[in-house]
C-alpha cells in the first residue's frame, strides 16, 4: 500500500526526464535536422546517476517488486512535519491582500525585502556586525550555489569536503573549474577533496593541501552530521587568511546544533574577510518547497584587486535573479517573529529527537554512529562494506530507503546517511525494523 | 591605502554612491596569485604588520569586469531616487520599469492563500518539489498554450521567471557559444553573456562577439537575416521589450528557416503574447519545423501581476538536438535539478489558479486593463507629433526623439514632468535617439503623466 508519506516523500525525487530511452535517441535524430550548437564539455563531464533520482529510480523499482511494503524514507532530506500556522497565516493574508490595491506589490528588490534582511542580520547574527545590506535573500541555498559560481567564473580552483553535499562539485563541473573525472580515485581532476572522517575528527588535515580560491564548508555538516568547533574554525579561518582564499559556509543546519558550536563562521574573530555565508529557510522552517534562504557577503571581503565580493554578487543577483517570492519572504518574516521562532523550535525539537532515536538504535546495535546529535543526519560506518551494497540490504530487508555514503564522494564509502524528515510514527517503526533486522 | 567599505556603504545598496558608475581602482599593487598554487599551506598565525585593509588572494572574474555599469533598471531606480532626494515633494509618476500595478484577480490569490494554509495541515504540507515543476501546472501550461502544437507537459519547465530562466539557460550553453540579439533587446540576454564569459570587450557601445540585430522603424523591427553573421544563440523577444513590436506569422517563418539553415538554436522570449490584439503568432512552435530550433521561455508576470510572486516557465521541445544529436532537454533538466530547486509551491498553486477558466478570464480583464493604459500613452505622443511604435501588441511605447540622447530626454522627462521613463540606448545602441514608455500604472496616474508629457511638449 502506497501511503501518502511514501507519496510525499517522492516530491523529493528529482525525477529523469523521458529523453533516456535509447531507441528514443535514434528515433529523433533520424528526423532531426543538423544542429551546429555543440553541447556544452563542462554537461559532458557530469556523470551520469546522480545521486537522488538514482535512489528514486531503486525506490520505485523496490515498490514496483513490493507493492504492499510500507517503504519509509529516511533518505532524501526532505521535511515532513506541518508549518506552524503563524507562519502559513502571515503568507496566506499576504497573498489576499495581493488582490487589493493597498496590499499589492510588484517586483521586490532583488535583494530582498528589507525588513526581512534587517531580521535575519538582527536574529542570525546579533552580535556579529553583519548589516542587513550584506544580508542577500535568496530562493534556497542550491540557487546562491548556482550564482556565486557563476560570480567567481570558471578559472577558480575549489576544495570541498569529502564527503560532500553533491551541489557544490556538481556545479564547479557545469562552470568548467574542473577535468574529467577519475574512475579510479571516484575524484574529479582539479577539486580538492578535503578527507573528512573519524580518524580526524570530521576536520581535514590543511596541512596536506594545496592552496585553493575557494573552500566550500558545511557545518552542521550534511551528510556526516559534525558541527564544526570553534577551534576548528578558528583554524579554518586561518588557513583562509594565509592562502587568501574565500570560505563558502553553508550554516543550513545550524539551527540543529545542541551544544555551544558556533552557529555561524562569524562567530570567529576575522571570518568576514574570506568567508561568504549561506542558508536557508528549508530545514529550519520546513520551507523546503516554499523557498527562501540568505547569503551574506561581508563588506570587509575582497578580491586582490580590493574590489568588493558584496558589489559583483549584487550584480549577479540584479541580472540572474528577480528576488524570492513575496509571498515566501513573508513567510520568513513570521518566521523570525518571537511567535514564528519559538514554533519553529518545537518542530526542529520533533527531528532532533527523531534523530537521537536513529543513532540510538543504531548504537544498540554495536554499529559505529557519527553525526545526529548536531544535524538531523546520522552518520552509520558499516566497515568494510560497500555503501550502495548497505543502501541495497537495508531497503531489501527493512524497506528504508538510506542514502549510500559514496555518493558524498569517496570519503562516503562505506558508511550510510540516515535521515530524521519523517514522522515520528515513522521513525519508530523504522527503529522497530532495523532493530529487528540486525539485532 | 586601499579605498575600503566605510559605514556609509552598508546603509543602502540604492543609495546614489553605491550604484554610481565609477571606476574602482586599487592604489597599491597585489601580485596576482590566483592561478593555482600547489605551495604547502603551513597553518603558523602570521603577526599583524600591515596598515591596509586585509584582501583575498582571489582574482575577480574579468568576466563582472567587462560589465558597464549597473544592471539599467537599479540604475533608473538609483536615478528616481536621487531625483526624489532632490525634490521630496514630487509626485513621482513611474512608467519606467514593466512593474505591474493591478491587483491580482481574487481566484488566483485565494487558491494561494489556501495553498498556504494547508501547508500548516498534514494532509495539506508538502516538501520539495519536483524542480521541473508540479505535474497539474506543468500540463495545465501545455493544454493553455500549445494545445494542438505538439509540446506536452514533459517539454515544460516551471521556474521563478523568465529573467532566471535566461541565466540558467547561458548556464546550459556555456561559455563557448555566441548570441544573437536583437538591438534594442532587454538587457538580461547580453548581460548574461557577459557573465558567462561568451564575449570580449565593450567598445563602441557594444560587447564584442555578440551579434546585435538592428531592429527599426526602417526594416519594421524585423532584422535583415542576411545582413547577420552566424551565431550559435539566437535572443528574440516577440512582443518584443523595449519596441513593442511583435512579428508577424511570415517573419517567424523566415527566423525559424534561418536558424533550420545555420543551425542555430533560438530562444524565444514570449513573455507579452497575452498583449497580442491581431493574428501575430503567439507561440514560436506555431511556426512549422520551430520544435526543432527553438526553446521558448514565457513568464505569469505580466498576465497574472505575478512580478513579485514569481513564475514563469521555459519550453525545451524533445525534437532540440545538439550536434552530436545529445538531446537538449536533458541537459537542461540537469541544469534545472543542480541550479535550482523548483518555484515556491504557493507561486505554483496561484499559477494553476490562473489558467483555470475562470483565472484564465480575470487575466484577460487585467491586460485589457493595461493596453487600455497603452492606447492613452500612444495617443498624447501620437497628438504631439511624435513618431510612436508598440503598444498595439505590447505594453511599451517606443517613443522617437530624432537626433536627441535617449538618457537626455529620460532627465528631461524625469526633472520637468516627474516621469520616470526608459532610456532607449539602455537596451543597445539601436535605442539611441527613443524612449520607452510603459503602460503599468493605476488609470489616474496615466492620465496624470499623460496630462504632464503634453504640457512639456506642447
Amino acid at each position: 500500500m502506497l501511503t501518502k508519506v511514501v507519496m510525499s516523500n517522492f516530491h523529493g525525487w528529482k525525477g529523469g526526464h523521458p529523453c533516456n530511452a535509447p531507441s528514443h535517441h535514434d528515433r529523433i535524430a533520424r528526423i532531426a535536422g543538423q544542429k551546429k550548437v555543440t553541447r556544452n564539455v563542462n554537461m559532458e563531464k557530469l556523470r551520469n546517476g546522480y545521486l537522488f533520482p538514482e535512489i528514486g529510480t531503486r525506490q520505485m523499482a523496490h515498490m514496483e517488486k513490493y507493492p504492499y511494503a510500507e517503504v519509509i524514507s529516511l533518505g532524501v532530506g526532505d521535511t515532513t512535519e506541518p508549518i506552524p500556522s503563524v507562519i502559513t497565516k502571515a503568507m496566506a493574508e499576504y497573498a489576499l491582500a495581493l488582490s487589493t490595491r493597498e496590499g499589492y506589490r510588484g517586483y521586490g528588490a532583488e535583494q530582498g525585502d528589507k525588513r526581512l534582511r534587517e531580521a535575519i542580520a538582527e536574529k542570525m547574527y546579533g552580535n556579529m556586525g553583519i548589516q542587513a545590506s550584506e544580508v542577500f535573500i535568496s530562493d534556497g541555498a542550491q540557487c546562491d550555489i548556482a550564482r556565486l559560481q557563476m560570480l567567481f567564473g570558471s578559472s577558480m580552483t575549489i576544495a570541498v569536503q569529502d564527503p560532500t553535499f553533491p551541489g557544490y562539485v556538481d556545479m564547479s563541473i557545469i562552470m568548467g573549474q574542473t577535468g574529467e573525472y577519475d574512475d579510479k580515485s571516484n575524484k574529479y581532476k582539479g577539486i580538492e577533496y578535503l578527507r573528512c572522517e573519524p580518524r580526524n575528527h570530521f576536520f581535514p588535515d590543511f596541512s596536506k593541501v594545496p592552496r585553493t580560491d575557494i573552500i566550500f564548508f558545511c557545518s552542521p555538516n550534511n551528510p556526516t552530521g559534525q558541527a564544526a568547533s570553534r577551534e576548528q574554525l578558528k583554524e579554518l579561518v586561518e588557513v583562509a587568511k594565509v592562502n587568501g582564499s574565500i570560505i563558502v559556509y553553508d550554516s543550513a543546519y545550524s539551527s540543529y546544533i545542541s551544544d555551544d558550536s558556533p552557529r555561524s563562521i562569524y562567530e570567529i574573530p576575522g571570518a568576514k574577510e574570506v568567508a561568504i555565508e549561506i542558508s536557508s529557510f528549508s530545514k529550519f522552517a520546513g520551507f523546503t518547497g516554499v523557498r527562501l534562504g540568505w547569503a551574506v557577503v561581508p563588506s570587509e571581503l575582497s578580491y586582490s584587486s580590493g574590489f568588493p565580493v558584496l558589489r559583483d554578487f549584487d550584480r549577479i543577483v540584479c541580472t540572474s535573479f528577480n528576488g524570492a517570492s513575496s509571498v515566501s519572504q513573508i513567510g520568513g518574516l513570521a518566521c523570525l517573529s518571537d511567535e514564528g521562532y519559538e514554533a519553529i523550535k518545537d518542530v526542529i525539537g520533533v527531528y532532533k529527537e527523531n534523530a537521537k532515536i536513529i543513532v540510538d538504535t543504531f548504537t544498540s546495535l554495536g554499529k559505529e554512529v557519527y553525526g545526529g546529535v548536531n544535524s538531523p543526519y546520522a552518520w552509520v560506518h558499516f566497515p568494510g562494506h560497500k555503501s550502495w551494497d548497505v543502501f541495497t540490504e537495508i531497503l531489501e530487508e527493512t524497506h528504508i530507503i538510506t542514502v549510500p555514503g559514496c555518493g558524498f564522494g569517496p570519503g562516503g564509502e562505506g558508511f550510510i546517511r540516515v535521515g530524521a524528515f519523517n514522522s515520528r510514527e515513522r521513525i519508530l517503526e523504522a527503529s522497530r525494523r532495523l532493530r529487528s533486522f540486525f539485532g | 591605502m586601499l579605498p575600503t567599505m566605510n559605514a556609509s556603504f552598508s546603509v543602502s545598496l540604492n543609495s546614489p554612491q553605491f550604484l554610481a558608475h565609477t571606476s574602482f581602482t586599487s592604489s597599491k599593487l597585489k601580485y596576482d596569485t590566483s592561478r593555482r598554487n600547489l605551495g604547502i599551506c603551513k597553518c603558523v598565525s602570521s603577526p599583524p604588520t600591515e596598515q591596509t585593509a586585509y584582501t583575498t588572494r582571489v582574482s575577480r572574474n574579468a568576466n563582472m569586469a567587462k560589465l558597464q555599469a549597473g544592471y539599467l533598471f537599479p540604475e533608473i531606480a538609483r536615478r528616481r531616487a536621487a531625483h526624489l532626494l532632490k525634490y521630496p515633494d514630487a509626485q513621482v509618476i513611474s512608467l519606467g520599469i514593466g512593474d505591474t500595478t493591478e491587483p491580482v484577480p481574487d481566484v488566483i490569490t485565494n487558491a494561494m492563500s489556501e495553498r498556504a494554509s494547508a501547508l500548516s495541515t498534514v494532509e495539506g504540507y508538502s516538501g520539495y518539489g519536483a524542480e521541473q515543476g508540479e505535474k497539474k501546472l506543468r500540463s495545465a501550461i501545455a493544454s493553455t498554450y500549445y494545445k494542438d502544437l505538439g509540446i506536452d507537459e514533459s517539454d515544460i519547465f516551471v521556474s521563478d521567471g523568465a529573467k532566471c530562466d535566461i541565466s540558467r539557460l547561458q548556464v546550459l550553453f556555456g561559455s563557448n557559444v555566441k548570441i544573437a540579439v536583437q538591438d534594442p533587446s532587454y538587457p538580461a540576454y547580453v548581460d548574461s553573456s557577459v557573465i558567462m564569459g561568451q564575449t570580449g570587450l565593450y567598445e563602441n557601445q557594444r560587447y564584442t562577439n555578440i551579434e546585435y540585430m538592428r531592429c527599426d522603424p526602417q526594416n519594421g523591427f524585423f532584422p535583415d537575416l542576411s545582413l547577420i553573421s552566424n551565431a550559435d544563440v539566437i535572443f528574440f523577444c516577440s512582443p518584443n521589450n523595449p519596441t513593442g513590436s511583435a512579428a508577424t506569422r511570415d517573419q517567424l517563418t523566415q527566423l525559424v528557416q534561418y536558424a533550420k539553415k545555420t543551425g542555430s538554436i533560438i530562444v524565444y522570449d514570449s513573455a507579452y503574447a497575452m498583449y497580442i490584439s491581431d493574428d501575430c503568432p503567439r507561440s514560436i512552435f506555431e511556426i512549422d519545423g520551430a520544435k526543432e530550433v527553438a526553446i521558448e521561455t514565457s513568464s505569469f508576470s505580466k498576465y497574472a501581476g505575478f512580478t513579485g510572486v514569481r513564475l514563469g516557465w521555459t519550453v525545451v521541445p524533445k525534437e532540440l538536438l545538439f550536434s552530436d544529436g545529445f538531446p537538449v532537454a536533458k541537459d537542461f533538466n540537469r541544469i534545472v535539478c543542480t541550479c535550482f530547486n523548483g518555484a515556491s509551491n504557493i507561486a505554483q498553486a496561484g499559477g494553476l489558479a490562473c489558467l483555470s477558466p475562470e483565472g484564465l478570464k480575470a487575466m484577460q480583464g487585467t491586460i485589457s486593463f493595461y493596453k487600455e493604459n497603452t492606447q492613452i500613452i500612444m495617443d498624447t505622443f501620437t497628438k504631439l507629433g511624435f513618431d510612436v511604435y508598440g503598444g498595439k501588441n505590447a505594453p511599451y511605447v517606443w517613443v522617437h526623439f530624432p537626433g536627441r540622447s535617449s538618457w537626455d530626454v529620460f532627465a528631461e522627462i524625469l526633472e520637468k514632468a516627474n516621469v520616470v521613463t526608459t532610456p532607449g540606448s539602455g537596451f543597445g545602441p539601436g535605442g539611441e535617439g527613443f524612449v520607452r514608455v510603459s503602460a503599468f500604472g493605476h488609470r489616474e496616474n496615466v492620465l496624470e503623466a499623460s496630462r504632464r508629457l503634453s504640457q512639456l511638449y506642447k
